[in-house]
């Protein structure tokens, strides 16, 4: 306890004194003493008050971060690693994830803790107990590891999800032999349909399994519809992966340009001889000229990703622009190049990378950066290795029409104090020359004044370029080679002198009486020379002598023999090898003779490339195209197919409809094939679409027989009570599913404004929801075309199926307004027609009979007064003027409950009398069908799980045979509509609410022997657990 | 993905290190070191450096370099993007990002790390998830912690980051509502030395201070959004409403925020506050030159330039400068070469000149280079660009905030470039910063 305050002063001046040491300074470096110095630490940790442990773990801690042994305190912390304090706890587990790998054993000791956290029905304590578990590199806990990750796979919080899908690459690294089974998890994490699952699910698969595209297939478009709103990170992930897939699956979108390019060319070169050759061609290209289409899933990603140009986030941006460039038409690839360019303001190792990724871009899509020419230009403020950059893209970006004010703009730079980049912008100029040929005048001569410049650095980097310009045309050019040779006098860069040197040899004929003298001059001085500048020296001898061997000969000699004893071998080499070759002796071989073929062979002209030029074969963007070598586990870019890859592989819904379109035609007679179908589709479906259930009984079967006992114990009860906790589901999830609703609601009214407010979007929004409604008519049509056909075959079922799906059911049950005799002689009457209220869509429609029973006329009948709950309206209908006696007459008027069980209370008035009135709508009534695929379906219920999903088990009522009298049970309570469902174990419904337009789903899943399972997920929780009560009770009748 | 982080100061001491994975040995910094050492100045160590097994992305930021060692590909401006954020976030905790801050605040700097990373892979980077997770130190809090033990660590799993708005903590309450906007720009301009502009760009951003309680749904529309010709958004603000109408649609974070960046380019016309007259000129003989230097209003929309500072990076040879400035205070540092000319403000009818002789060393060669200019200057309530924010409105909730925009012109820079040697022509750079208030 006493150790308390002056822990509290340590950490406070942590900076200064080390608080290991602190308090006892004789106990230094000395090493016996090294068990005693952390005794004050172990005391603590031991105490009971929390806040002494807190003290401690926060001085442990501040070890680990400056790097400081701690690891004998192990077991002391082990010790506390169930402790309740939370800070302590996750102190504990940085400790503990830090030295665990390096004391197994004891590691072991903590592991029952967070298979306990595991169960916690806090999910933040779920989360992190799986995340220490798989942070924990000890391999023996490897099957508890894959066991806590496959029941977090299905928990039913997203954030554990994340989690898990977090612990994936963990585990692979620590036993790439559970890839098989992570893989599973993988998939099914892949289908999650969160937003805040799927960018770290996307990490995992690249990690683990990045070849395996074809789980990608079938969740494409849930990725591209989803990116916009998954966290940054993620986002860059799933653009990247989705790079790679795209790549694999679509057509190259400019091959008709590419093709094109091919075409003109021949024909512009095309000779006679040629001719032949390309009858033979033509039909190959033509065949692959058939016009381009593209795919409308690479469309799709195209216009998901484009808003994202607008990140915030450098990295985003990047992803988003190299997918672009990669698989963008050459006609649109032009929008990355604002965003890129904005980066440029971004910090400078921002501009380092973009600028790297500008460079490879510019070679390739030149045109597409122009515009920004000016932003390019480089600040005196810049580091040189941005500037170096900017240089580099200028260079590539020259063209005939901008040479001139890029040369301008080069001119100013070589006044700079910075003399790497002085160095650069030499070399850029004498890239644009070489390049531009109009041009190469000029930038000759703007490069020969500078050979007066007095910074010497500038005159021999310039000599080095006129070396490279002046090999493309040395005729023209003997006085500047003449002046370059008086150079050699002050010129002290070794560079600068080799590349005089090289050219004076080069060109002697062009030079005859100075070059001798030059070598004589550097015969001299040959020995304190540098060694290029004494293999150049040699060179120079050497086809002088080839040339004019009168004068040199000697001077050769002397050369030669001064390179024999060099002290550099590779000197030595080379005047043994020239003085074979060219000093003719009786030994000499074949070669001499051509000796003067060989040194004065006609040189290519040097062609100064970018050094960016073909990066582009890596992933723009990555670490391997920045280092231009491939970093370890970076994936190939794929080339475009040959031919587009079956599309039909990512439509989810196409494929479920045809299934349950089988489901419906074939009769009784067939059921052995159709129990065949539907059931695989069951099996599929299970994993997919229920999360919540831990079907660890199945899954975990091998890995759980590997294990010791104690595992399988724990095994057994975590499943049981994981599940049992979730059903029940805390009091803290609850709040948070309650936020996720909020969220949803938001998301719903962005979509909302969507549709009303944006005229851009509404027109492709419209094309998306057209496109599925089509398809959904399609379906139908030919549900009912079929049944054309089979007429009479089982033609009762399907009709009743079809009344109900389509139609509300016939029986309308009529509700009692006011009795006769109440209403002295007047009955009133009402019901739900399930109509849609045409004036106001959010009003339910009541269908008012009124039967005079009197024997007088009853006139002016109309509501007054309607007392409504806040929110509420009505809208009344048109009063009726004559109720003749005996007579009968049905209206209709609108009532907006809000989506409320209120009663809505309203005066009914003849023109005598006023009857107070209520009409109280069942919850059923208070929603109208909504039409869904079975994968929108599945989709809408993934956004409403949680709080908004309800849950409850019954036992069916006797005459509740089959799927039938369910349907009709369900339809007559609620007023939903059917969505087709490959399952005959499964009927799904989904209706709207009328006025706010929540989603309703309702499914009912029957189980062997009367046992059936009640599904509903509403946003609206009062309604889905008043609807859940009422087909309850219709089921179980 | 991210392996290891280590934190080293401008001296080259390793103070901070955290694994996410298995331990790296901070050895593997050598070869950071190498590569600081041969770049001389901090700013050019590259930001990716290679080893034989690893890696090295790094940042440099308030005299701190980050280094993050990497295994296998990754994108590096993920990294780098990353790396800057842990910066942000030190500063927004613990107001700067400096080493003894770091130092002192080690333990939560810690905790800070293990969330924002799992298992290198970013979890939690969104401020207002952090302060609900890891709640930032006060001196009151840290005095109630000491007494009773309790703990800066949240116990429930933040409500964000559960919902489609990871950036807004849930359950904010206010009693007074408000939301200051700063539209804060920056033009940057080339002039040549007639004066007409070469290249004139406005880089602007909007930076907030949001304090309302519940859900706020914001949207904040302008009356000349065409102005703006590139912008980059938060993630919250609704990309496809800008795209369709043209106004900012957000649900915005709790606290101080950026809102967008934007981007006004040379085509549209910039407005140069100011000009200069500038003669700088070195004699062959006598080792001496002369400097005349005068400063006068151009576009100032009616505003007053303030805060006019005038830097002159002098070539190596000048070794001190006699003038008489008519407003104001000179002041030249033979040492760095760089004399500051402090005016003020412009007074348009007496305009502000510095004159007189500079003195060179002796039997130097005439310096080539014309000495390039900087200049800073401030202006109140203006926004170079023209760009006014038209309305804010309030969805969502039912209580009134108070709404605001600050026009304040803070800071600029001016800088004048080069001469070339081909072409002789001079052209000038100049920076304002202008940040505009007003209560609407």
């Amino acid at each position: 306890v006493s150790a308390a305050p002056s822990a509290f002063s340590d950490e406070k001046g942590g900076s200064a004194s080390e608080p290991e040491y602190g308090h006892d300074p004789a106990s230094g470096g000395i090493f016996s003493s090294d068990y005693k110095r952390h005794d004050d630490l172990k005391e603590m940790l031991d105490s009971n008050k929390d806040s002494l442990k807190l003290e401690a773990m926060k001085r442990i801690v501040a070890m680990i971060a400056r790097g400081k042994n701690a690891s004998d305190l192990f077991p002391a912390v082990v010790k506390n690693v169930a402790c309740k304090n939370i800070e302590v706890k996750k102190l504990v587990y940085v400790y503990l994830v830090r030295y665990a790998e390096e004391q197994q054993d004891l590691a072991l000791l903590s592991i029952s803790t967070f298979q306990r956290g595991l169960k916690d029905p806090n999910q933040l304590i779920r989360a992190s107990a799986l995340r220490v578990l798989s942070s924990i590199r000890v391999t023996i806990i490897v099957p508890i590891m894959m066991l806590a990750i496959k029941e977090a796979a299905s928990d039913m919080s997203p954030y554990v999800r994340k989690t898990a899908a977090h612990a994936i690459p963990k585990l692979h690294s620590l036993d790439p032999e559970q890839k098989d089974q992570l893989i599973e998890v993988i998939e099914k994490l892949l289908a999650d349909k969160t937003t805040l699952v799927a960018g770290s699910v996307v990490m995992a698969f690249e990690e683990v399994c990045p070849d395996r595209i074809d789980l990608i297939h079938k969740n494409y478009r849930k990725l591209c519809n989803l990116l916009i709103d998954v966290e940054e990170w993620g986002q860059v992930v799933i653009i990247n992966m989705l790079t790679r897939y795209a790549r694999t699956q679509f057509l190259n979108p400019n091959i008709n340009e590419s093709l094109l390019e091919e075409n003109s060319e021949k024909a512009f070169y095309a000779s006679d001889d040629e001719e032949e050759e390309d009858k033979k061609a033509e039909p190959a290209t033509l065949a692959k000229r058939k016009p381009y289409v593209m795919d409308p899933d690479h469309r799709l990603l195209l216009r998901n990703t484009k808003p994202l140009l607008q990140s915030r986030n450098a990295a985003v941006v990047m992803a988003v622009a190299q997918l672009y460039f990669h698989l963008a038409p050459k006609a649109e690839v032009g929008i990355i190049a604002k965003a890129l360019v904005r980066l440029m303001r971004s910090h400078s190792e921002v501009q380092y990378v973009v600028l790297q990724n500008v460079a490879t871009m510019s070679i390739k899509r030149r045109g597409m950066f122009e515009p920004y020419l000016k932003s390019f230009y480089i600040r005196s403020t810049d580091p040189t290795q941005i500037k170096v950059l900017k240089l580099e893209v200028l260079t590539n970006l020259a063209n005939e029409t901008n040479i001139s004010t890029i040369l301008r703009e080069f001119q100013t730079y070589i006044k700079s104090m910075d003399k790497d980049f002085v160095a650069a912008s030499i070399q850029a100029i004498g890239r644009c020359a070489t390049n531009i040929g109009e041009v190469r005048d000029t930038c000759l001569n703007g490069l020969v004044q500078l050979l007066s410049n007095r910074d010497e650095l500038v005159v021999a980097e310039s000599v080095v370029v006129i070396k490279k310009l002046l090999q493309m045309q040395p005729e023209q050019h003997s006085d500047i080679i003449k002046h370059m040779a008086k150079l050699i006098d002050n010129i002290q860069v070794p560079m600068a002198r080799a590349s005089i040197l090289w050219l004076i040899g080069e060109y002697c004929e062009h030079v005859p009486k100075i070059a001798p003298d030059v070598l004589r001059k550097m015969a001299k001085s040959f020995t304190n020379e540098e060694d290029i500048v004494k293999l150049q020296i040699i060179n120079l001898a050497a086809k002088l002598y080839l040339t004019n061997s009168k004068q040199s000969k000697l001077l050769t000699q002397y050369v030669l023999n001064l390179a024999k004893y060099d002290q550099n071998y590779d000197i030595r080499d080379r005047a043994r090898f020239i003085r074979q070759l060219i000093v003719p002796t009786d030994k000499s071989g074949a070669l001499s003779k051509y000796a003067k073929k060989l040194f004065l062979a006609l040189k290519p002209a040097p062609v100064l490339e970018s050094p960016f030029k073909d990066r582009d074969h890596f992933q723009l963007g990555s670490l391997s195209h920045l280092l231009n070598a491939k970093a370890a586990g970076y994936q190939e870019l794929p080339n475009w197919p040959e031919s587009a890859p079956d599309p039909s592989v990512r439509n989810v819904e196409v494929k479920d409809s045809v299934c349950a379109e089988r489901t419906v035609l074939t009769g009784p007679e067939e059921v052995p094939t159709r129990v065949k179908c539907s059931s695989r589709k069951d099996r599929k479906e299970k994993k997919v679409e229920k999360p919540f259930y831990s079907d660890s009984e199945g899954e975990s079967g091998p890995t759980e027989s590997a294990d010791s006992g104690n595992c399988e114990s724990d095994s057994g009860s975590g499943s049981a009570s994981a599940s049992g906790s979730d059903e029940s589901g805390s009091g803290s999830e609850s709040e948070e599913s309650g936020e996720e609703t909020e969220s949803d609601e938001e998301e719903e009214d962005e979509e909302e404004e969507k549709k009303k407010r944006k005229k851009l979007d509404k027109t492709k929004a419209k094309k998306q929801a057209e496109e599925s409604a089509e398809r959904c008519t399609i379906h139908t049509i030919h549900q009912i075309s079929c049944i054309i056909n089979f007429d009479q075959f089982d033609m009762n079922k399907i009709t009743s199926v079809f009344s109900q799906t389509l139609a509300p059911s016939g029986s309308i049950k009529m509700y009692e307004l006011l009795h006769r005799i109440k209403g002295e002689g007047l009955a009133v009457e009402y019901c739900f027609s399930r109509q849609p209220f045409s004036p106001e869509p959010n009003m339910v429609a009541v269908q008012i009979q009124f039967t005079n029973n009197t024997n007088s006329e009853t006139k002016n009948l109309h509501i007054e007064d309607p007392r409504l709950q806040s929110g509420m309206r009505i809208r009344e209908f048109a009063e009726i003027d004559v109720l003749a006696a005996g007579e009968s007459v049905t209206v209709v008027m609108g009532i907006d409950f809000c989506d409320s069980t209120q009663a809505a209370n309203f005066q009914l008035c003849t023109h005598t009398r006023k009857f107070f009135v209520s009409i109280q709508p069942p919850v059923g009534e208070l929603m109208t069908p909504a039409f869904l695929t079975e994968n929108d379906f599945k989709k809408e219920q993934g956004k409403l799980m949680g709080m908004n999903e309800i849950l409850e088990k019954l036992t069916l009522g006797e005459k509740c045979v089959n799927e039938h009298v369910i349907v009709e049970r369900v339809t007559a309570t609620a007023n939903l509509s059917r969505v087709p469902c490959g399952s005959d174990k499964e009927c799904r419904f989904a209706g709207k609410t009328v006025s706010s337009g929540c989603l309703v789903l309702v499914t009912v899943t029957t189980k062997e022997g009367g046992g059936a399972q009640l599904t509903v997920n509403c946003e609206k929780m009062l309604i889905g657990t008043m609807l859940v009560k009422d087909i309850l009770q219709a089921l179980s009748q | 993905m991210i392996h290891s982080l280590f934190l080293i100061n401008n001296a080259g001491d390793l103070f901070l290190e955290k694994h996410w994975k298995s331990v790296i040995s901070r050895s593997v910094c050598d070869y950071f070191f190498e590569a600081r050492e041969k770049a001389v100045e901090p700013d050019n160590v590259p930001p990716v450096i290679r080893t034989p097994h690893h890696y090295l992305i790094n940042i440099y930021r308030e005299k701190i370099f980050f280094v993050s060692v990497i295994q296998t590909e990754v994108p590096p401006l993920f990294v780098i993007e990353f790396l800057h954020r842990v910066a942000e976030t030190f500063q927004d905790y613990f107001g700067e990002c400096s080493e003894s801050t770091i130092k002192d605040n080690v333990v939560i700097v810690y905790e800070l790390l293990e969330e924002m990373l799992d298992n290198g892979f970013p979890l939690a980077t969104e401020s207002n998830i952090l302060k609900e997770l890891i709640r930032p130190p006060t001196i009151l809090r840290s005095m109630v912690n000491t007494i009773t033990g309790s703990s800066n660590v949240g116990e429930t799993l933040p409500t964000g980051q559960l919902s489609t708005i990871p950036w807004r903590r849930a359950g904010v309450k206010y009693t007074n509502n408000e939301a200051y906007f700063d539209v804060v720009e920056e033009i940057d301009a080339i002039l040549d030395k007639s004066g007409t502009t070469v290249f004139a760009e406005i880089q602007g951003v909007i930076d907030a201070c949001v304090k309302l309680s519940g859900m706020p749904d914001l949207t904040l529309s302008f009356m000349n959004p065409r102005l703006l010709d590139d912008v980059s958004f938060h993630p919250c603000v609704r990309y496809k409403r800008w795209e369709s109408e043209r106004v900012i649609s957000f649900v915005p974070p709790d606290g101080n925020f950026q809102l967008m960046s934007y981007h006004i380019s040379a085509q549209n016309l910039v407005a140069i506050p100011v000009y200069v007259k500038q003669n700088i000129s070195f004699f062959e003989t006598g080792s001496s030159g002369r400097l005349d230097i005068t400063v006068g209003p151009k576009q100032t929309m009616g505003k007053t330039v303030e805060g006019l500072v005038v830097t002159v990076h002098m070539p190596k040879v000048v070794l001190s400068a006699n003038l008489n400035a008519t407003q104001g205070t000179y002041n030249y540092d033979p040492v760095t070469k760089i004399l500051v000319w402090d005016i003020g403000k412009l007074n348009p009818q007496k305009l502000p000149n510095l004159k007189g002789s500079l003195s060179l060393q002796s039997g130097a060669p005439k310096p080539e280079e014309n000495p390039s200019l900087n200049i800073d200057l401030k202006i109140q309530q203006l926004a170079i660009s023209g760009l006014k924010v038209n309305r804010l409105d309030m969805y969502g909730e039912k209580y009134k905030p108070f709404k605001g925009v600050k026009y304040v012109t803070k800071a600029g820079k001016f800088q004048f470039i080069r001469s070339a040697i081909f072409l002789s022509d001079k052209s000038y750079r100049i920076a304002t910063l202008c940040t505009i208030s007003l209560i609407f």
